[in-house]
């Protein structure tokens, strides 16, 4: 550590105004606040002192990620293996999944973090830390299968148009990772949905050869979902990619087909006690996230006129980005309600929202990402009138 | 004073980059998102936008002094209206297809802000040849807007310009896949909203605090 910092010192010269390095300030800056807690404190007025800035923060955050990350990795090699119908090991079939998801992390940090750093040095700030967490939920919500460029693509549009022209981190109106995905569903909906994205049946980097075995189908269980007939309400089974029937325990664990970091909700889970223990997300949000779509599930269960309306509520909260979106994307403390009433409105709001999409529009399987954004557009809203109310009741309080 | 006086230069040329009715005053936004999907409905748009301003502002310039103040709105939207009959007539017999595709957007030439509002706050005050100029000026600076969405939408998201394709069969071949959200609506509000950005960054004096 004592050799980090003393090499840190050394080579900071370098960077500053009229050093050889100064149009790499910004860079330099972002990495040396990384790995040591900055001595600047702040010149005026009163402030909590606090080793806990915006990048552990976001440090703690991706820890969190990574047990659904890795999960992910795994579960992309394992529906791999299942398509070809071979059994490599645990260890190539992680290594499989390594490498199909590694390009996609590199090419969303990439793209973002080269955005973010010209940015910095184009306005002489110092980097602003948000796309630590962005960079990583990007590839954890596209399906195996997008096209790197296409991620390069999004991320480029979102961090420019949905953070940059806002002001940068803190200021965005809506959840970056979503702006990503939502482009990335508009603009090219034949690689973000459908039954051929979700599971790869091709080679990556030379590994995992082989032919697509006979009865395979890469539709997620909310694809098929979406598609079945009425007359089958009731007698309706979601299988996985090889036709056997799905059990809630499977949802649970999260060896299907879906997004690469979405499927699991023990993984997520694991995630989310990080979270709630280090106090980074509120339990306010995730928790009424659920209660609104379970609440909303049980009165399209009433109603039950699709299989999406009559598919149970545990059913409906483990499939899909349910789980993620609540612990992950609802919980961002930036585009979420503020206030603590706000949170419980905003969430139950967002679940039942979700839901809705889901059950009313079949052409969109999944509704949690829509949800997520229609609600941030939402949250000031929230806020606001939860702060008016507030004023309201302390007035009659202090009149009486 | 002459036909092409520096007055009247600032009058044609005015509206097309510092004072553009789009970027600037934000008018028209409506059909600018509307038309502009392809280039060609665009071109067509904005023709039609420049030939009824022009001559409506003429018309209302010519009579100015004797339309009574309060039912002055009723006498441009008749003068307006009956432009745009002509206009659409005109399409419908030589440009059927251009036609179809802009559908209502034609008939909506009557409701779109930048007539009113060069016949309120122009041709009511000046004369019929200013007015011309300042018609002209508009329209086209509305036009070039148009032209500038529907040619990034056509080519991002169709590949095509006029309808021959421009991106090669091989960039398809090779995995890229036109962008459809390009097609959609709200990418032509970012597209303008982009315009406007790369405008205001060349013209410090329009940008707002």
């Amino acid at each position: 550590m004592k050799a980090l910092r003393n090499y840190l010192d050394k080579i900071k010269p370098n960077f500053e105004e009229g050093g050889k390095l100064a149009m790499f300030r910004s860079v330099f800056e972002g990495f040396e606040t990384f790995l040591f807690v900055p001595n600047a404190t702040s010149k005026s007025g009163v402030h909590i002192h606090d080793s806990v800035d915006s990048k552990r923060t976001m440090t703690i955050v991706i820890f969190a990620l990574l047990p659904a990350l890795l999960f992910g990795m795994y579960n992309t090699g394992y529906q791999h293996n299942l398509a070809i119908g071979t059994d490599p090991g645990f260890w190539m079939t992680f290594i499989y999944g390594f490498l199909a998801v590694l390009p996609k992390i590199i090419v969303s940090y990439v793209v973002g973090l080269g955005i973010e750093f010209a940015v910095a040095q184009v306005k002489k700030e110092e980097i602003q830390e948000g796309f630590l967490v962005s960079g990583i939920l990007i590839p954890m919500i596209v399906p195996i299968d997008t096209p790197l460029w296409m991620i390069a693509v999004a991320t480029a549009f979102a961090v420019v148009f949905a953070k940059e022209v806002f002001g940068g981190t803190g200021y965005n109106v809506f959840n970056v990772a979503l702006v990503t995905r939502a482009f990335l569903f508009f603009a090219y909906p034949a690689a973000m949905s459908g039954d051929q994205v979700f599971v790869r049946t091709t080679d990556t980097f030379g590994l995992g050869a082989g032919t697509v075995v006979d009865g395979f189908s890469g539709a997620t269980p909310l694809g098929q979902i979406a598609i079945a007939s009425k007359d089958m309400i009731g007698s309706f089974q979601s299988v996985d990619v090889l036709g056997n029937p799905l059990t809630t325990w499977d949802m649970f664990l999260g060896l299907i087909p879906g997004s690469i970091g979405e499927t699991s909700v023990l993984a997520i889970l694991i995630g989310a006690v990080i979270l709630l223990f280090t106090g980074v997300a509120s339990w306010k949000t995730m928790f009424s996230v659920f209660v609104g779509g379970a609440v909303s599930v049980l009165i399209f269960n009433m109603v039950g006129t699709t299989v999406s309306m009559s598919v149970s509520p545990v059913d409906h909260l483990f499939l899909g980005g349910f789980a993620f979106g609540a612990v992950f994307m609802a919980t961002d403390p930036v585009t979420s309600a503020r206030t603590e009433t706000g949170k419980y409105i905003y969430g139950f709001l967002v679940g039942a929202m979700a839901i809705i999409i889901r059950a009313l529009n079949p052409g969109y399987p999944e509704g949690m990402m829509l949800a997520i954004l229609l609600m941030n557009t939402f949250a000031p809203l929230i806020d606001y009138y939860v702060v008016e109310g507030n004023i309201n009741r302390r007035l009659k309080r202090a009149i009486k | 004073m002459g036909l092409l006086s520096n007055k009247n230069k600032e009058v044609l040329v005015g509206p097309l980059s510092k004072n553009n009715p789009v970027i600037v005053q934000m008018l028209g936004i409506c059909s600018a998102l509307a038309v502009t999907s392809k280039l060609e409905p665009s071109i067509v748009m904005g023709l039609s936008v420049t030939a009824v301003v022009a001559f409506a502002n003429v018309i209302i310039s010519l009579i100015r002094n004797t339309i009574p103040n309060r039912i002055r709105i009723i006498v441009q939207l008749v003068v307006v209206a009956a432009l745009v009959t002509i206009i659409s007539e005109v399409l419908k017999a030589f440009a059927y297809d251009v036609n179809k595709q802009l559908s209502v957007f034609v008939g909506l030439i009557i409701t779109n802000c930048i007539l009113m509002g060069r016949l309120e706050a122009f041709a009511l005050g000046n004369g019929p040849w200013e007015s011309f100029l300042d018609g002209i000026g508009n329209g086209l600076g509305y036009g070039i807007i148009l032209v500038i969405v529907g040619f990034f939408r056509e080519l991002l998201g169709s590949g095509t310009l006029l309808g021959f394709q421009v991106i090669p069969e091989a960039v398809y071949d090779f995995g890229y896949v036109n962008n459809g959200l390009m097609i959609l609506p709200p990418m032509a509000l970012i597209v303008v909203a982009v315009i406007i950005w790369v405008h205001r960054s060349k013209n410090r004096e329009l940008q707002e605090n």
